[in-house]
């Protein structure tokens, strides 16, 4: 089967070498950053260094190209729908109209709502890149040890583990299941009318959840039997202890975070107003 | 230790094979609704029904984890607002079914009724008022759309749990010995 889904790619780079942690830990006020500012200066430069980063982590375009283009469907079909929904968004927000065109009704495209909406562009170019190269750098072990080290309890840490390692038999399970339903003529495409979709779907569903639930008792009686969360602290097999590198990756994580909530917050507007 | 009662060791590993599901049924199975753009969305049938099964606890970790992995892994990147919304929906379903006893076996019509309304005040919370509020807070997005868009999902949820999970519940309680069920023989 074609690949569908984003995985981990085993590349010897810089980025490949950053613990999990420093890698989680940046990962995360990056996209906090990225959420919070509106400024559009701020957000050019924070791109620019996500390509810069994917430029050195030597990931290969076809890892992530499907993706890719799921991505901007959904990306175009966001801007469509927030233009449909709220054309003086833009207005609203920048407090001033410079009309460009009008289209029909109430819809006339402004030069706010285009700055507007390039700026929601741009918020989302920003966080993506950087959320594709964390999942394509992070080995999955390593990344439940991460979330222990940065403070999640453990368990916690184990479940996300657990799901990480399940998804592929799960898929397998699907897969399994549904070929032998739709080789006895069982259908949940288009092609059947609604309430025979919904009676087929949990045909298909009935022995998933089943085997699952069978599965969670099998799997947490063995993890009984070995005294799974007995103790408080659990060492992680895939932890590793941070580096020179690691330190400079968080140095750095923690600039940027800093100049973007000032740089956007000192003149007291989440947005940057170029129509003043 | 309070906190070592609340997340026994069955439903650590419900957390995590809860999550794998909520992945694989986010990406296989989605059933068109016959309303353009709108799907029924079966993560939130098993999502109802893992919270059911497994507590509140177990929702709302399923609800946080299976999301943010489901966006991650097939779009690359979480919709936090959304994944917060999923959260408040297990949470609430965990909450309101706790005294349904269907590891006995006990699902009937009283049962059905009481999960169902759980659902449907689980929902609506999380994608009536969470979900839009947080679109418009951390992603500043327009409200009539958020609201709209609230209004269909959550509808659609509440489909996929009413019928789907409430089906799901019915067959696990029948693999289930109900308590009392032995009778002595004279």
């Amino acid at each position: 089967m074609r690949a569908t889904m984003l995985a981990y790619t085993n590349h010897d780079s810089g980025i490949h070498r950053l613990t999990g942690a420093a890698k989680l830990i940046f990962f995360a006020v990056w996209s906090v950053s990225a959420m919070i500012t509106y400024d559009t200066r701020c957000l050019l430069v924070l791109f620019l260094f996500s390509l810069f980063a994917f430029k050195i982590s030597k990931v290969q375009f076809q890892d992530y190209a499907f993706v890719l283009y799921l991505i901007l469907i959904f990306f175009v079909l966001n801007h469509i729908a927030i233009f449909l929904f709220s054309p003086l968004e833009g207005v609203r927000i920048y407090g001033t109209r410079h009309d460009v065109v009008h289209i029909a009704g109430r819809y006339t495209l402004t030069w706010e709502q285009l700055f507007y909406q390039f700026n929601i562009a741009l918020k989302y170019a920003v966080v993506i890149p950087m959320a594709l190269l964390f999942l394509m750098t992070t080995d999955p072990s390593e990344f439940s040890a991460s979330l222990n080290r940065v403070g999640f309890n453990y368990k916690i840490a184990y479940s996300v583990s657990l799901a990480l390692r399940y998804i592929p038999d799960i898929q397998r399970d699907y897969e399994n299941i549904s070929f032998s339903a739709q080789a006895r003529g069982i259908d949940i495409s288009r092609k059947e009318k609604l309430p025979r979709r919904l009676k087929n779907i949990i045909l298909i569903l009935m022995p998933l959840i089943l085997t699952s639930i069978e599965r969670i008792d099998k799997i947490s009686t063995a993890m009984e039997l070995r005294g799974f969360g007995q103790k408080e602290k659990r060492t992680w097999y895939r932890a590793r202890p941070f580096a020179r590198n690691d330190y400079i990756a968080i140095g750095i994580i923690a600039g940027i975070a800093v100049l973007t909530a000032w740089i956007t917050f000192y003149d007291g507007s989440r947005y940057y107003n170029i129509f003043k | 230790m309070a906190g070592r009662k609340a997340l026994s060791i069955k439903t650590i590993v419900a957390i995590g094979i809860g999550s794998a599901l909520f992945v694989i049924l986010g990406r296989f199975g989605s059933i068109p609704s016959g309303i353009p753009n709108t799907n029924i969305e079966t993560t939130y049938a098993l999502l109802a029904l893992f919270a059911l099964l497994y507590g509140p606890a177990a929702g709302l970790l399923i609800g946080l984890i299976g999301h943010t992995l489901k966006d991650a892994i097939l779009y690359g990147s979480p919709w936090f607002s959304w994944v917060i919304a999923s959260a408040i929906a297990g949470l609430i379903i965990g909450l309101l079914t706790r005294t349904i006893a269907i590891h006995d076996g006990e699902f009937g019509k009283k049962e059905i009724i009481r999960f169902n309304l759980a659902q449907i005040a689980a929902n609506a919370v999380a994608w009536f008022i969470a979900a839009p509020l947080l679109d418009i807070a951390i992603y500043a997005e327009p409200a009539n759309k958020v609201f709209t868009q609230g209004l269909i999902a959550g509808a659609a949820n509440m489909v996929a749990a009413g019928v789907i999970g409430t089906l799901l519940a019915i067959a696990y309680a029948k693999t289930r010995t109900k308590q009392g069920s032995l009778t002595k023989e004279a």
